[in-house]
C-alpha cells in the first residue's frame, strides 16, 4: 500500500462523505424541527433517483439540469407526506415514538412496492450523461467527476441552507418552531405550515442528492435501504438535531468508509462506519455536536 | 394491587389455557399443509414478538436489532449439528445462552444511550454481526448452511412428512413466551420495567436499579428470541445470513407487538394472528406476480393501523386494558 493509494482513497472517501452528508441533512433537518425520524428517507432518495432517470430517458434532460426539477418535485412530495401521514402520527397520544417509526416505515414499504409495480425490480442506470464515467486528475490524484460535482453541490447546498436558516423569515420561523412549537402559535405562526415546509425542504435536499447519485449509481426499488442506514448513522454521529453535525458526520463517515476499505475486505467496509458510530456514542451519548 | 387485578390476571390465565387447548386441536381438523404452515409461522412470530415486547414494550428499550439473536439461535443450532453432530436441542439451549450473555455484554455500554441513539446502536450492532456472518467462511459465509435431513425424529428435531410436530413446538414456544410475560408482569421486575419505561430518572431516585432491570429484560428477551431462531432454522432447514439476520427481521419482530399493543400481554399474539396470515395470503394471492402489490397492501395496512390505533388493537377486545394499554 503506497502513500498514493491512501491519498487516492481518502480523496474519494471525502467526496463520497460530502454526498452522504447531503443525503443525511434532510433527515437531520426534519428531526431537529420536530423530533421525528423519517424511516422512509431512503425511499425518498429512491424516487428522486427514478425521477432523474425518467427525465433523462424520456426528455433527454441531463441529471445535472434535472437536479433542481427533482428537488422541486420532492419538495412537494415531502410536504404532502407530512400533511397526509406525519401530521397524524405526531398527534398520537399513545406510543408516539413507535407510531412515527412504523407509519413512516409503512410508507417506505408502500413506496418500494409501488416502485416494483411501476418500474419493475430491474436495475437501471443513466448512461451517457454529461459527467458519467469521466475522471479528472488533480495533482496526480484521479477523481471521478460525478462524485466531485456531487461534493460541490453538497457544499453549495449546505451553504445555502445555512443562509436560509439564519437570514430568511421562514428560516427564523423554522428555528423558532423547533425551539418552542407552542410559543410560535401564540405569535401567529401556523405550526403545521412550518412543519410541512420543513418536510418539503428536507425532501428537496434528498432529491438533490438523488439526482447526483443517479449519475453514477444503479437505480432499483431497494436502493434506498442501504443509504438510509448510513444516513441514520451519519445524523446520529453528528448529533440529532444538528444540521452542521450531519455535514461533519457525512465527512467522517466517508473517510472512515474509505479507510476501512483499505484495511478490510470490501464487503466489510460498512463495519468501520458502524464501529465508529458505537465508539462515538459510547463516549459521547449525544453524538459529536448534539445538544441537551 | 387490588383483588380485581388479581382476578383479571387469573382470567387471563384461564383464557390463555382455553386458547392454547383450542389451538392444539385445530390441526387435527385442518389438514391442509399450506394452512398449517401459516399457523406455524403465526405462532412463531407471535412468540418472537412477545419476547421482543419484554425488552422494548415493558421496559421501553426499543431494539431494532433483535434479528441478531434470532440469527445466532439459528446459526448456533445449525453449526453444532452440521459440524459436530450435536443434537438441535442442545444447540437451542446453547444459542439461547449465548444470546442472553451477548445481550448483557452489549447492554453494558448500550443502556447508557437513550432514544434514537439507542435504537440506532441496536440496528448497527446487528448489521455488524450480519456482515461478519456474510464473511465467515467456516459458517458458510453468504451461501449459508443446508441442514442435512437425517430422518424424522423428535431427538433430531427434524420432520419431513408432517408439519404437526413443528406446529406443536411453535405452540409450546408461544405459550412459554406468553406465560413468562404473564408471570413477569406481576413480579418485582415487571413493576421495575414499567417504572424505567415511564421515567428512568424518577425510577432511579425511588430505588429501582434501572441498569440491572434493563439487563434482565434484555437477557430474557434475547434468550427466547434465540430459541425461536433455532426453531426456525430446523423448520426451514436452510439458513443464510440475510434470511435469518436481515434488518427486515428486526422490524417484522416488532410489528405484531406494535400493531397489537406494545407493552401489553395480549398485543403481540393478537398482532401476529392478524398480520401473519394476512401477509402470507396477500403474498400468495397477489404477490405471485412479483410486482410488489403485496408490499403495497402490507405497507398501507401498517400505516392505517398505526395511525388509527396508536395504542394498538388490543384495546378493542378488552375494556379493562384500554387504560392500561399505553
Amino acid at each position: 500500500m503506497t502513500a498514493e493509494t491512501i491519498i487516492q482513497s481518502l480523496a474519494s472517501g471525502l467526496l463520497m462523505g460530502l454526498l452522504y452528508g447531503l443525503i443525511a441533512v434532510g433527515l437531520a433537518l426534519i428531526f431537529g424541527l420536530m423530533d421525528v425520524v423519517n424511516f422512509a428517507h431512503g425511499e425518498f432518495l429512491m424516487i428522486a433517483m427514478y425521477a432523474t432517470f425518467f427525465l433523462f430517458v424520456f426528455f433527454a434532460i441531463d441529471p445535472l439540469l434535472a437536479a433542481p426539477l427533482v428537488a422541486a418535485a420532492l419538495f412537494v412530495f415531502g410536504a404532502v407526506v407530512y400533511l397526509l401521514i406525519v401530521r397524524f402520527a405526531v398527534r398520537a397520544k399513545a406510543n408516539a415514538g413507535m407510531v412515527q417509526i412504523f407509519s413512516t416505515f409503512g410508507l417506505a414499504i408502500v413506496m418500494r412496492g409501488l416502485a416494483q409495480y411501476f418500474f419493475t425490480p430491474d436495475y437501471r442506470s443513466v448512461t451517457h450523461s454529461w459527467l458519467g464515467g469521466k475522471t479528472v486528475s488533480v495533482a496526480g490524484i484521479f477523481l471521478p467527476v460525478p462524485q466531485l460535482v456531487g461534493a460541490l453541490v453538497a457544499i453549495a447546498a449546505f451553504g445555502a441552507l445555512y443562509l436560509f436558516i439564519n437570514r430568511t423569515d421562514f428560516g427564523r420561523a423554522l428555528e423558532a418552531t423547533r425551539e418552542d412549537a407552542g410559543a410560535v402559535a401564540l405569535v401567529g405562526i401556523d405550526k403545521n405550515k412550518v412543519f410541512a415546509l420543513g418536510w418539503g425542504l428536507g425532501a428537496a435536499l434528498v432529491g438533490l442528492s438523488g439526482a447526483v447519485m443517479a449519475i453514477f449509481f444503479y437505480i432499483y426499488p431497494d436502493v434506498g435501504a442501504s443509504f438510509a442506514l448510513i444516513a441514520y448513522v451519519t445524523v446520529a454521529l453528528g448529533g440529532f438535531g444538528s444540521v452542521f453535525g450531519a455535514f461533519a458526520g457525512g465527512i467522517i463517515v466517508g473517510l472512515v468508509e474509505a479507510t476501512t476499505a483499505l484495511l478490510l475486505p470490501p464487503s466489510l467496509k460498512a463495519v468501520g462506519i458502524y464501529a465508529v458510530y458505537l465508539l462515538v456514542v459510547f463516549i459521547r451519548p449525544r453524538g459529536l455536536f448534539g445538544s441537551m | 394491587m387490588d383483588t380485581s387485578f388479581a382476578r383479571s390476571r387469573r382470567r387471563d390465565l384461564i383464557v390463555a389455557f382455553c386458547l392454547a387447548a383450542t389451538a392444539a386441536v385445530v390441526p387435527l381438523f385442518v389438514k391442509d399443509v399450506y394452512v398449517q404452515n401459516i399457523m406455524v409461522l403465526t405462532l412463531m412470530w407471535g412468540a418472537l414478538s412477545q419476547s421482543w415486547n419484554i425488552l422494548s414494550g415493558y421496559c421501553g428499550q426499543i431494539s431494532l436489532g433483535h434479528a441478531m439473536y434470532f440469527g445466532i439461535g439459528a446459526y448456533t443450532t445449525a453449526l453444532l449439528f452440521t459440524k459436530f453432530g450435536v443434537l438441535p436441542w442442545f444447540g437451542m439451549l446453547g444459542g439461547g445462552i449465548i444470546s442472553a450473555v451477548l445481550a448483557m455484554a452489549l447492554g453494558y455500554p448500550c443502556f447508557r444511550l437513550r432514544g434514537h441513539y439507542f435504537v440506532i446502536a441496536t440496528i448497527v450492532i446487528a448489521e455488524i454481526v450480519l456482515l461478519l456472518f456474510h464473511n465467515w467462511d467456516w459458517a458458510g459465509a453468504a451461501m449459508g448452511i443446508d441442514i442435512p435431513v437425517r430422518g424424522d425424529s423428535w431427538l433430531k428435531f427434524q420432520f419431513t412428512r408432517s408439519k404437526l410436530p413443528y406446529f406443536y413446538f411453535a405452540l409450546a414456544l408461544a405459550c412459554v413466551a406468553w406465560f413468562v410475560t404473564w408471570w413477569l408482569e406481576d413480579s418485582k421486575w415487571g413493576y421495575w420495567w414499567r417504572a424505567v419505561k415511564d421515567n428512568p430518572d424518577a425510577a432511579e431516585s425511588l430505588g429501582v436499579v434501572v441498569f440491572n432491570s434493563k439487563m434482565g429484560a434484555a437477557a430474557v428477551s434475547a434468550f427466547l428470541v434465540a430459541v425461536g431462531g433455532s426453531f426456525y432454522g430446523q423448520f426451514v432447514s436452510y439458513i443464510d445470513p440475510e434470511s435469518v439476520m436481515g434488518f427486515q427481521f428486526s422490524l417484522l419482530m416488532a410489528l405484531p407487538a406494535v400493531l397489537g399493543g406494545i407493552g401489553t400481554l395480549w398485543g403481540p399474539l393478537l398482532g401476529a394472528v392478524i398480520l401473519i396470515p394476512l401477509t402470507e395470503l396477500t403474498r400468495s394471492f397477489i404477490g405471485g406476480s412479483g410486482r410488489g402489490v403485496d408490499l403495497i397492501v402490507y405497507g398501507g395496512l401498517i400505516i392505517a393501523i398505526s395511525l388509527a390505533r396508536p395504542q394498538g388493537l388490543v384495546g378493542l377486545f378488552s375494556p379493562r386494558r384500554k387504560e392500561a394499554a399505553r
